[in-house]
């Protein structure tokens, strides 16, 4: 679905990521660690286009449709389906919840604005069909409740949930998680990875930073570690807990 | 009392007209966060180009129509060169704006002199109890009801005017949900120049105009729309309408040159209240 070649993204002369390349394939839950500054959220910019690579290429798309998607805007990449929740809360403040959600389904729909401003019988069906998938996606991250408050209102762990709620909303084909769960209390962490867990029975692939090593093991099928913008393990996560090469990132060299 | 209704519907008028211009900055503003300072010369520019079409002959109603599509191509020029290029600051953008409004007038002296201009609008006057009121300002009054109308149930209660202010609340989320932000905020601009341009082609034959009426324009238009803090439609409504009227009366029962001086009076006044206002809510939520 994803594939990453060489590609390299330095910061005023300092690499966050470095000649990193991983495929990640359909269907698949990846989740991607590493320390602090090992270059995982600026990866995510990358596939979501926030950012372009200075080197290398990023090709995305189900088997026997694969593009070069590298020098795409977000929003074109946003409209091939690859969805993202931000690490702080980036939501549309001012709007109320149920707003936020639908304004996510924009990467789906295409209408002008004539018929919008117009108010056409077309233009009401598509915004009574975007209502109603939007609550959908809030009944499925818990924020049903909450619907018609303002968005800005609402706890911060419930801000993620609601950015979740967004995202899936596009109906997205990739899904990008940069750490969805930081910030929740037990409950929520539990509804958050049944929730993940539903969606990779649907077949969704999910890309997932998290720190919690139980949460991975729980969710990911496979796994990736970044260190200092270098990717320098992947596989199970079995595979993973034996890499000396990640021991040593995660405990310093020579302690294993 | 035939005095005081008499200034009361034309200051209504005018104060029409500003919310019109206002509607546009805050358009403009909701859209992309940029104020946009040439905001005033859309109008003056529709208004002169109005007056040049009815000239050469073109029948009015087209004339007026043609010059509002003409103040939207502008709108999309100032919009290309403000916002055109990705990652411009809402800053750097307002001034763009101020250099390009100033830049403006050079264009209008060439084209249009600089002499006051006016051109015929509808003609006639009506009674009301002793008052005369002149039919054209019951056609600003009708056009802005209806332009008003159709902004709020645009932006509250459709899904692609949420889409539209969701550029501004955040950019970068909105880039991630497929939207188009640069295109948006073009948009925005063509409907703020046609705003601004309905506002110029309407007062016109009420007050003339200049290259440089811009100044008083922008400067009551903005008064206006900080009543909503440049992001709601409806206070900048009740914003230029109370301008309007007030401005009639100070110049129909004192002197007409204090006008400009009651519109910044307000907008200072108002600045202030909501400055204090707003950081008494900071502070608020700080706790």
């Amino acid at each position: 679905m994803l594939q990453i070649d060489s590609v390299s993204r330095a910061f005023g002369g300092v690499y966050a990521v470095r000649d990193v390349s991983l495929t990640v394939a359909e269907g698949e839950t990846r989740a991607v660690i590493g320390p602090n500054g090992a270059g995982k959220s600026t990866l995510f910019n990358l596939i979501s286009g926030h950012l372009l690579p200075d080197s290398g290429t990023v090709s995305y798309g189900p088997e026997g449709e694969r593009r070069r998607i590298d020098r795409l805007t977000p929003h074109a990449r946003a409209r091939l389906g690859i969805a993202i929740v931000f690490q702080g809360a980036r939501l549309f403040g001012g709007m109320t919840v149920l707003e936020n959600v639908m304004v996510g389904a924009h990467a789906r729909t295409r209408h002008g604005f004539l018929s919008a401003a117009l108010r056409l019988p077309r233009h009401r069906e598509e915004e009574a069909r975007i209502e109603a998938d939007a609550l959908a996606a809030l009944d499925r991250v818990g924020l049903r409740d909450w619907a018609h408050r303002t968005a800005d209102a609402l706890p911060l762990g419930q801000q993620r949930s609601l950015q979740v709620a967004r995202a899936l909303c596009a109906r997205p084909r990739l899904l990008l998680l940069d750490e969805p769960a930081s910030g929740l209390r037990a409950a929520e962490r539990e509804a958050l990875a049944q929730l993940i867990e539903s969606l990779r029975e649907e077949g969704l692939t999910t890309m997932l930073i998290e720190h919690d090593v139980a949460f991975v093991s729980r969710l990911a099928d496979r796994v990736s570690v970044l260190d200092l913008g270098r990717h320098i393990a992947e596989g199970t996560v079995e595979e993973i807990r034996r890499d000396e090469a990640v021991l040593s990132a995660y405990l310093g060299e020579g302690v294993s | 009392m035939s005095d005081f209704l008499q200034y009361l519907i034309s200051g209504l008028a005018v104060g029409c007209g500003f919310a019109l211009l206002a509607s546009g900055l805050v358009t403009i503003h909701r859209v992309t966060h940029v104020v946009n300072f040439a905001q005033g010369m859309f109008a003056v520019v529709a208004g002169l180009t109005a007056g040049s079409f009815l000239s050469v002959g073109l029948p009015h109603g087209l004339a007026e129509v043609a010059a509002v599509a003409v103040a939207g191509a502008v709108g999309l020029l100032v919009g290309l060169i403000a916002i055109g290029k990705p990652g411009t600051s809402a800053q750097s953008a307002l001034i763009a704006t101020l250099g390009l409004g100033f830049a403006a007038y050079a264009v209008e002296i060439m084209i249009w002199g600089d002499n006051p201009r006016s051109h015929p609008g509808l003609r006639g006057t009506v009674e009301i109890a002793g008052a005369y009121v002149q039919k054209q300002s019951f056609l600003v009054i009708g056009v802005t009801a209806a332009v008003f109308a159709a902004l709020l149930a645009f932006f509250t209660r459709t899904y692609l005017g949420k889409a539209l202010s969701a550029c501004a609340a955040n950019p970068y989320a909105a880039r991630a949900v497929g939207i188009n932000v640069t295109r948006m905020g073009l948009v925005a601009f063509v409907l703020g120049g046609m705003l601004g341009g309905a506002a110029g082609v309407l007062l016109t034959p009420l007050m003339p105009i200049s290259y440089n009426s811009d100044v008083l324009l922008i400067t009551n238009g903005f008064a206006a729309a900080v009543l909503g803090a440049l992001n709601r439609p409806g206070l900048a409504l009740i914003g230029a309408l109370t301008l309007g009227v007030a401005e009639t009366m100070v110049a129909g029962y004192y002197e007409a040159s204090y006008q400009t001086v009651v519109a910044l009076a307000l907008m200072l006044v108002i600045m202030i209240w909501q400055s204090s206002r707003r950081t008494a809510l900071q502070e608020e939520a700080a706790r």
